[in-house]
């Protein structure tokens, strides 16, 4: 019984198809060729990142009931390879983007393998412990420049040709980027790969006496994840020119988690919604005297409380009540 | 010769009226950005005390340069970089600040730099420490104040061993900064004929250290130095007093400690530490009389790096009036120029690779017994000159000699 | 004398006394971690910040109160446990019905809360306690100085460890808590008041971290950080052990803690990281942890 609520929630996504997604998606891309014209464009990029990054992480939890605790490994670590690929090596910013993702995919390799196999809580607290050794890796290891971090990455010539230091080249870009990433997701859960996922949350028993190896498709599920992951911290290294420990500490993998839950776990459009606000919230708080770790954890505790459906799983919950 | 030229300019139209000038301040406003962490690690040695020292500069100017008034902004990094590289340039892009000030943690301060560099705008740096700033990452535009690691590790090195305390051994933390700390003092201590008995690096973020403390006891060196910072440095100096380190003669020396954290230590666990400082508040007359009045507003005395912003925001004020705009190319220049001298600063010049060297002290905690109360600390054991405290210009990485 | 590995012995087994020491700070935290985790299936996330609560109560009760050590020895325990039986009464026992995971997330907030604030409050460089001075001074043991204090560190986690596992294990009492975790409808129809016992449980958890912050804080700076850089590690020592084997926790803790204490010696950088790869080894030999019963 107690495994049941976190995927209830979203399970009733599938029925509030009472307004047209697609109509939204569309309103939705619209407004966002249009904000740089009115907002500033580093602040959205900054969205957009982590906006694919509380995606990449959704994917995980809110369709596989798999929860991480550890996604700040594959978004730092990615950031770290990208930035060194794009600066050292000198790499042209879609190789160092691949660099950084592929990077990503090999250390979800890595710790899925080692994580799926316990489920809930210890899954949560092995994802924990194996990100906290990658951090301590960024720390160590040469390439990563100790706690200065990599600086002044270059953003290049993307294909060699378009200059990336134009704000709104990039902007474009890094939006490329996300509507590449959030299509792929839209993909996944939609297709029969994404309803054994389904399944496997609901009732991995069952999915398996059903013939499915669910810890492969699990694994595949943790692998995209940390792919896309890794592909939003790349992104974020390039528009920041810099990759830092930030990236790999753990209460990014806290933030993320925030973000996700904030917008509405399991839903596709909730974790932008959580990123977009979490991200606001940030910037606005640097600006005053309120201590951001009380707010941010404060609306970690009003969330769980009393708000678990997160805003977007809220409204959908309400539309296809009526 | 194009240089002069414009400064001369720049002194006519001072010299002209004071309402030309005025038209010569962008957006008819100087802005200063304070930014740094006002919640995390380095809160107490910089946080909002920074933000007091820089609005007690502006007072003196009586809020208002070449004509047009003076505004202070804050902001809170919160130690990360990406935070302060998109607060850096949203405060240049969109809120018309001509100036950032402070900036601990040399992460966020190398962001920093960078967009200061290509954006044009004055950069003032008191907290952070890391010598690339002034080195390979230097910046025309970017004056580095008050300290740096060099200057902490070689100073207090040097000083060490001329005493004849010449055998080292050193606990590190292991990352650039730490290593970067270790290699300094190496340097310096082989330099001048010392020796190094050992080393041991620990991960950042330790907090028992009696493993450490015990291999550096057995090594029978003069000296145990603390290449590591904040939070390591406190567990590092108290567990050392617990076991006794220093009653078996060795001398402790602290390669970058801050007087909040020998507050924080207490007397009793810090006493006979060595370290160098940039700052003291008990120096003369003058440092006395501006913390006291710092400590009014703040609750408690100055450290070097809240010091550091009054005296770089002050010098960039003066040179704002002497240059009659707030033009990052002309100010830059002024500030080269006019020598820095204030209750901070003493013997100041600003190297071409922006460095401020000025006098630095090496200083020893005192005993409880000596301490006539709080914050009363340190008793400066010697001066180390500007001319030998900071590297020499021409052997950094930086290209501007 | 012979060496070993170009050790020698004294060195040895100073550096395993001291990682002794770091060990029962490991399992005292660790057991409250297997007992909240037994009885609730909670993973409190609030453990490390709870212990730097204790730690600023007996910094508090000191320097407000004048209240010296073994007051705040005596007293915080109580105190962080009532404030954790407050934390289960009125957040806590909403989530029992819901996925486990809320339960990590809800403390997970609840640590950032409690450090935002102390940190807000007292600044992040810490506050000196002293070493009481009925424990200060040490023994010279020959191979090493052993401060009093760190001595009767090991001696009191040692009995509270092992007191506890006697009290779950083999008493009637422990039977009852045991019993209500497998089955609380069943134990509830004997007339036990299983919700009282569940915040008791959650109180007595949390006032172990609380003892092990009082314990602490002479030996390092009573800080708001303090536990949020513990609390990883607890988390690795919980998982290798087995999540709610109470003697599992408290052997891991040891045996880590000594583990560590010998890295420090042959491989110091790596000391922090130790933990975590025993952690991967584990894993993957042993899914459930090394005393864990596969479910």
């Amino acid at each position: 019984m107690a495994e049941t609520h976190m995927s209830s929630v979203s399970a009733r996504r599938g029925a509030s198809s009472g307004l047209r997604p697609e109509l939204l998606y569309g309103v939705g891309l619209l407004l966002a060729l249009a904000a740089p014209f009115v907002l500033y464009p580093v602040f959205l990029m900054k969205v957009l990142c982590f906006a694919l990054f509380a995606c990449a992480f959704n994917l995980l939890i809110g369709f596989a009931g798999l929860l991480s605790f550890g996604h700040a490994a594959f978004f730092g670590g990615a950031a770290y390879v990208t930035a060194h690929a794009a600066k050292v090596w000198g790499w042209t910013p879609e190789l160092a983007l691949l660099a950084g993702t592929a990077s990503a995919a090999i250390l979800g390799l890595v710790i899925g393998a080692l994580a799926i196999r316990r489920q809930g809580i210890y899954f949560a607290m092995i994802t924990l412990a194996l990100s906290q050794m990658v951090f301590f890796l960024a720390l160590q290891l040469p390439f990563t420049g100790g706690e200065d971090g990599i600086q002044g990455v270059p953003r290049g010539f993307l294909f060699g040709a378009l200059d990336l230091n134009q704000p709104l080249t990039m902007y474009y870009f890094v939006l490329a980027i996300f509507v590449f990433g959030f299509a792929l997701i839209w993909r996944t859960v939609h297709s029969p790969f994404g309803q054994v996922l389904k399944a496997i949350r609901e009732n991995e028993p069952r999915a398996i006496s059903l013939g499915y190896r669910t810890e492969r498709y699990k694994l595949v599920a943790f692998l995209l994840s940390a792919s896309l992951a890794g592909l939003a911290g790349g992104t974020k290294a390039l528009v920041f020119q810099l990759a830092s420990l930030t990236d790999v500490q753990w209460q990014m993998s806290g933030e993320v988690v925030l973000m996700t839950l904030l917008g509405g776990m399991g839903t596709l459009f909730g974790p932008v919604v959580g990123a977009t606000l979490v991200v606001t919230l940030q910037n606005y708080l640097a600006g005053t005297n309120l201590p951001v770790t009380v707010v941010i954890g404060a609306i970690f505790v009003v969330c769980v409380l009393v708000f678990r459906r997160g805003i977007i799983g809220e409204i959908q919950a309400r539309l296809s009540n009526r | 010769m194009l240089k002069t030229l414009l400064c001369g300019t720049a002194f006519l139209a001072l010299a002209a009226a004071a309402g030309t000038a005025q038209a010569q301040v962008s957006n008819n406003v100087v802005k200063i950005g304070v930014m740094n962490d006002r919640s995390g690690v380095y809160a107490d040695l910089a946080g909002e005390g920074s933000a007091i020292a820089a609005r007690m500069a502006v007072e003196e100017f009586g809020g208002k340069v070449a004509g047009a008034p003076v505004e202070v902004v804050v902001a809170d990094h919160q130690n990360k970089a990406d935070i302060a590289a998109n607060t850096a340039r949203q405060w240049v892009d969109v809120d018309n600040v001509d100036v950032i000030a402070d900036v601990p943690n040399s992460a966020a301060a190398l962001a920093v730099q960078g967009i200061t560099r290509d954006k044009k705008r004055i950069f003032l740096m008191s907290g952070p420490g890391s010598t690339d700033l002034t080195g390979k990452a230097c910046s025309p535009y970017g004056f580095q104040w008050t300290y740096d690691n060099y200057a902490m590790a070689a100073g207090t090195g040097r000083a060490l061993v001329e005493q004849g305390k010449k055998n080292w051994y050193f606990i590190t933390a292991d990352y650039a900064f730490g290593h970067s700390l270790e290699a300094e003092t190496t340097n310096m201590v082989k330099q001048l004929g010392g020796t190094v008995k050992g080393n041991v690096r620990h991960p950042l973020g330790t907090s028992d250290f009696s493993s450490f403390l015990l291999q550096a006891q057995g090594s029978g060196a003069d000296v145990i130095g603390f290449a590591n910072a904040g939070g390591d440095t406190i567990n590092a100096v108290k567990q050392a007093a617990e076991f006794g380190v220093t009653q078996s003669g060795q001398s402790l020396a602290s390669l970058l400690l801050f007087i909040s954290e020998v507050h924080a230590l207490g007397l009793e666990a810090a006493q006979g530490l060595m370290l160098t400082t940039g700052f003291y508040w008990d120096m003369d007359e003058q440092t006395r009389a501006w913390s006291a009045k710092f400590e009014q507003k703040h609750g408690k005395k100055p450290t070097m790096v809240q010091a550091g912003v009054y005296s770089a925001v002050r010098h960039y004020l003066k040179a704002v009036e002497a240059a009659g705009t707030d033009d990052a190319d002309k100010v830059a220049a002024k500030m080269r120029e006019l020598p820095v001298e204030d209750m901070f600063a003493k013997n100041g010049k600003i190297y071409p690779n922006g460095r401020m060297a000025h006098d630095m002290y090496l200083a020893r905690v005192k005993k409880p017994s000596e301490s006539k109360g709080p914050w009363d600390y340190y008793q400066i054991v010697s001066t180390l000159p500007a001319a030998t405290a900071f590297m020499d210009p021409a052997k950094t990485a930086c290209a501007q000699k | 004398m012979f060496e070993m590995l170009g050790i020698p012995p004294q060195v040895l087994f100073g550096q395993l006394l001291l990682g002794l020491i770091n060990g029962s700070f490991y399992a005292l935290l660790s057991l409250g971690l297997a007992v909240i985790f037994g009885m609730l299936n909670v993973i409190n996330f609030a453990h490390g910040a709870l212990y730097m609560v204790g730690a600023f109560v007996a910094w508090l009760l000191l320097t407000q109160l004048g209240l010296g050590y073994w007051w705040a020895f005596a007293l915080t325990p109580f105190i962080v446990g009532a404030f954790g039986i407050l934390l289960e009464k009125t957040m806590l026992s909403r989530l029992y019905k819901l996925d486990h995971l809320y339960g990590l997330l809800l403390t997970f907030g609840l640590a950032l809360i409690l450090e935002g604030l102390f940190r807000h409050q007292y600044g992040v460089s810490g506050q000196p306690y002293p070493v009481p001075p009925s424990l200060s001074g040490g023994q010279n043991l020959g191979f090493m100085f052993l401060p009093n204090y760190r001595g009767w560190v090991i001696a009191c986690s040692l009995v509270v460890c092992f007191g506890t596992w006697f009290a779950i294990e083999r008493t009637r009492l422990g039977a009852y808590l045991r019993a209500a975790t497998e089955n609380p409808v069943l134990v509830q129809a004997f007339g036990i008041n299983v919700p009282v016992m569940v915040s008791l449980t959650y109180g007595f958890g949390v006032a172990l971290a609380g003892l092990a912050g009082v314990l602490a804080a002479p030996i390092y700076q009573v800080n708001p950080l303090m536990g949020s850089n513990l609390i990883i590690i607890v988390f690795a020592v919980v998982v290798i052990g087995g999540m709610g084997s109470i003697l599992g926790a408290i052997l891991t803790g040891i045996g880590l803690g000594l583990l560590e204490g010998l890295t420090k010696v042959f491989y110091p950088e790596a000391s922090n990281i130790v933990v975590f790869v025993v952690m991967a080894i584990v894993l993957m030999i042993k899914p459930a942890g090394l005393f864990g019963r596969e479910r």
